[in-house]
């Protein structure tokens, strides 16, 4: 299919699709903001996404072909011009991202158009925009600091997407406040970590750089600079005690926000995370980074998956319990990281695109009841198994998932993992693993219980009838919560893709 | 150790306004205040940027309109290399004669600083940092409109800017709420 896709588009556009991935998004996005009209600027997002989705798909096929991709910003050659490079590791989270960033574009006509005021859509619109090409860009650049301006165009974008949340909920405007300062914070730090290197190397090019520092060694200010950029984009990733800003973020923020960060943004710095850390930082030659690798990443990875789930099973608020388990779920992230092999790697790896398909399904469902019911607590969720069957199954399904119960794709992440941990012989972190999974069925049980055991919620002394949402909720929360159940039997594109990208950064080393 | 401080005492001003900038985040309450020390945070490495870019006795990075011809034959790259380095040291010394000599208005200055124009070619300032610290800038100015606008919304939900009086209200929201 990729190659009659590819057979169908004009040469220029294959040629130039690396940057046209992330060009178009922001290109639209001001034309998005001066419609008058949310539905044309609704209607000019999904032509974005549609878009960007073609490209995945082209540079999928050129990937495959090629191996690697190097796209010279303006002819300037690698080491002087800013380069754009896909390889297997951005590919996989590149296509996560349009994925996820589709099917959000259809979940947000009907949420937005209940939560958002009319006049603010097409801004609100033009901010998603924003935000997606600055992911994508984050994600697909081989330039350090080119990486430091996507990730502030993506959180500036953010920070305003989230504050929209405030139209129901004041809290939003603090959450984003919050936000606002600790993500500046992170990226700060990002930014002087990159100086170090830059003081260190003389390039800004990530491949030229890790040549240079291959060939020179490292030194105090190179170590300082691995320290800057961990907790920059760490921050930004919500590794485990920098996490302080997403619960709150995630629980007021407009539905559709929620589910798309939910299942993005975090991924994306994490994926930077890998990426400066394999793709500049050579971790065997260099103690300190093997050191990072088991005190940073995986102890306090470890520490983080149970203290967020212990803390995800005492919320109140379904939102703020999910954004808790983000967290906890990165921690199971870190560890795999942390194990410094390629299984463990890869096992990340596919955490990352596994846990975003049923964050996104979650979010997407929660959103989903929000749209018939205010969902503030978790005993709003009584009996809404009755009276909206079909998201309730959704939520179920990917609720288990996240759990990692057999039959779904959270149980073959958690399976890769374990694996991964035994091959480096660390017990404690698979104790780990299993406590937290029950702490996680303790959160999930709560709101599953809620929602099947309980009456169905009364509206005048009388059983609300059942209703449904709109199918531009329904179907692609739909297709993800059934992607939870066919990954698991159809295990082999998704683990083959997290392995390649692993053995892909792993080269050389 | 005074050695250590004197070779890298552009740093200090810069790490005491960074710290200065970090703690006034950190320890004010007041959500203006807080953008005030975010963005000292954010200028302080934009000056870190700088002094990474500056070289002795440099110029700023602009080419000498006449040094354009001899630049863009470029026949002998690898060759040109070499000599730029002995120019450099030159260079140096050329550059501290004309700031020396600089009230001079003879024709000696201007021979000087002929000479030293030729020179000028190979030893200027990195141009890169200030290039980065541009868009570092824009980043700035935009995080500092983006949070002050927050707080212009946060004063109309809330009355309030201080971070005590805010949690208080959402504890209230959150206590005193619909049951």
């Amino acid at each position: 299919m990729i190659d009659l896709i590819a057979s169908l588009t004009p040469d220029a556009i294959v040629r130039h699709a690396p940057v046209l991935i992330v060009a178009l998004p922001l290109i639209l996005a001001p034309i998005a903001a001066i419609i008058p009209s949310g539905r044309a600027a609704w209607s000019i997002s999904l032509i974005a996404a549609l878009f960007v989705g073609w490209m995945a798909l082209i540079l999928f096929g050129q990937v495959a072909e090629h191996g690697v991709i190097e796209y010279a910003m303006g002819g300037w050659q690698a080491p002087l011009g800013i380069v754009y490079r896909v390889d297997a590791l951005n590919l996989q989270v590149l296509a996560l991202i349009g994925t996820i960033g589709l099917l959000c574009v259809f979940y947000a006509l009907p949420t937005v158009s209940d939560e958002i005021d009319g006049k603010q859509q097409p801004l609100f619109y033009s901010a998603f925009l924003i935000c997606f090409a600055g992911l994508l860009g984050v994600t697909i650049t081989g330039d350090a600091f080119n990486v430091f301006v996507f990730v502030e165009i993506s959180s500036l974008a953010t920070y305003a997407l989230i504050a929209m949340g405030a139209g129901k909920d004041r809290r939003a405007l603090t959450a984003s406040y919050n936000y606002l300062v600790l993500g500046t914070i992170g990226a700060t730090f990002f930014v002087i970590g990159v100086g170090f290197l830059y003081m260190a190397t003389g390039t800004l090019n990530m491949a030229d750089m890790a040549s240079i520092l291959a060939e020179n060694g490292h030194n105090r200010v190179t170590q300082a600079a691995f320290a800057f950029i961990v907790v920059g984009l760490g921050l930004k990733a919500a590794m485990f005690p920098l996490h302080v800003w997403l619960p709150n973020a995630y629980a007021t923020a407009p539905s559709f926000v929620t589910a798309f960060l939910a299942s993005t943004a975090t991924k994306v710095a994490f994926y930077a995370l890998i990426r400066f850390i394999y793709g500049v930082y050579h971790p065997e030659g260099a103690g300190f980074v093997m050191m990072a690798f088991t005190w940073v990443f995986a102890v306090v990875g470890v520490i983080g998956m149970l203290f967020a789930s212990l803390q995800a099973v005492f919320q109140t608020d379904p939102r703020r319990l999910l954004a808790y388990s983000s967290v906890a779920q990165v921690g199971y992230m870190m560890l795999g990281l942390g194990l410094g092999n390629v299984a463990g790697l890869a096992a990340a790896l596919l955490h990352l695109v596994n846990h975003a398909i049923m964050k996104g399904t979650l979010f997407m469902a929660l959103g989903a009841f929000g749209l018939k019911f205010g969902i503030r607590r978790i005993s709003d969720l009584n009996g809404l198994g009755r009276t909206m069957p079909a998201a309730a199954i959704a939520f179920t399904v990917a609720g288990i998932s996240l759990v990692g119960v057999p039959l779904t794709i959270g149980f073959t992440s958690k399976w890769y993992l374990i694996l991964a941990v035994l091959e480096r012989g660390w017990w404690w972190a698979v104790a780990a693993v299993i406590i937290s999974s029950l702490l996680a069925l303790a959160y999930i049980a709560r709101m599953l219980a809620a929602i099947w055991m309980e009456e169905a919620p009364k509206r005048d002394g009388k059983p609300v009838q059942s209703t449904r949402a709109p199918w531009m909720v329904l179907a692609p929360m739909s297709l993800l919560a059934f992607a939870n159940v066919y990954f698991f039997f159809n295990a082999d594109p998704l683990v083959s893709l997290a392995q390649r990208a692993a053995a892909a950064v792993m080269v050389g080393h | 150790m005074l050695e250590i401080i004197s070779e890298r005492f552009v740093y200090i001003p810069i790490i005491i306004l960074m710290m200065t900038g970090l703690y006034v985040v950190i320890s004010t309450g007041n959500l203006v205040k807080r953008m005030v020390g975010l963005s000292l945070f954010q200028t302080s490495v934009c000056l870190m940027y700088i002094a990474v870019a500056k070289v002795f006795g440099g110029t700023p990075p602009i080419l000498p309109e006449a040094h354009g011809d001899t630049a863009s034959d470029g026949s002998d790259h690898s060759g040109g290399a070499d000599h730029t380095v002995v120019q450099t040291d030159h260079g140096s010394q050329i550059v501290e004669m004309a700031s020396d000599h600089g009230a001079d208005s003879g024709h000696g200055t201007e021979a000087v600083s002929h000479v030293a124009d030729a020179a000028h070619a190979a030893l200027y300032s990195n141009p890169l940092p200030h290039v980065l610290i541009l868009t570092a800038i824009v980043v700035g100015v935009a995080t500092l409109a983006v949070g002050l606008a927050l707080v212009v919304r946060i004063r109309e939900a809330y009355g309030t800017i201080e971070d005590d009086a805010l949690n208080a209200a959402d504890y209230s929201v959150e206590t005193g709420g619909t049951e």
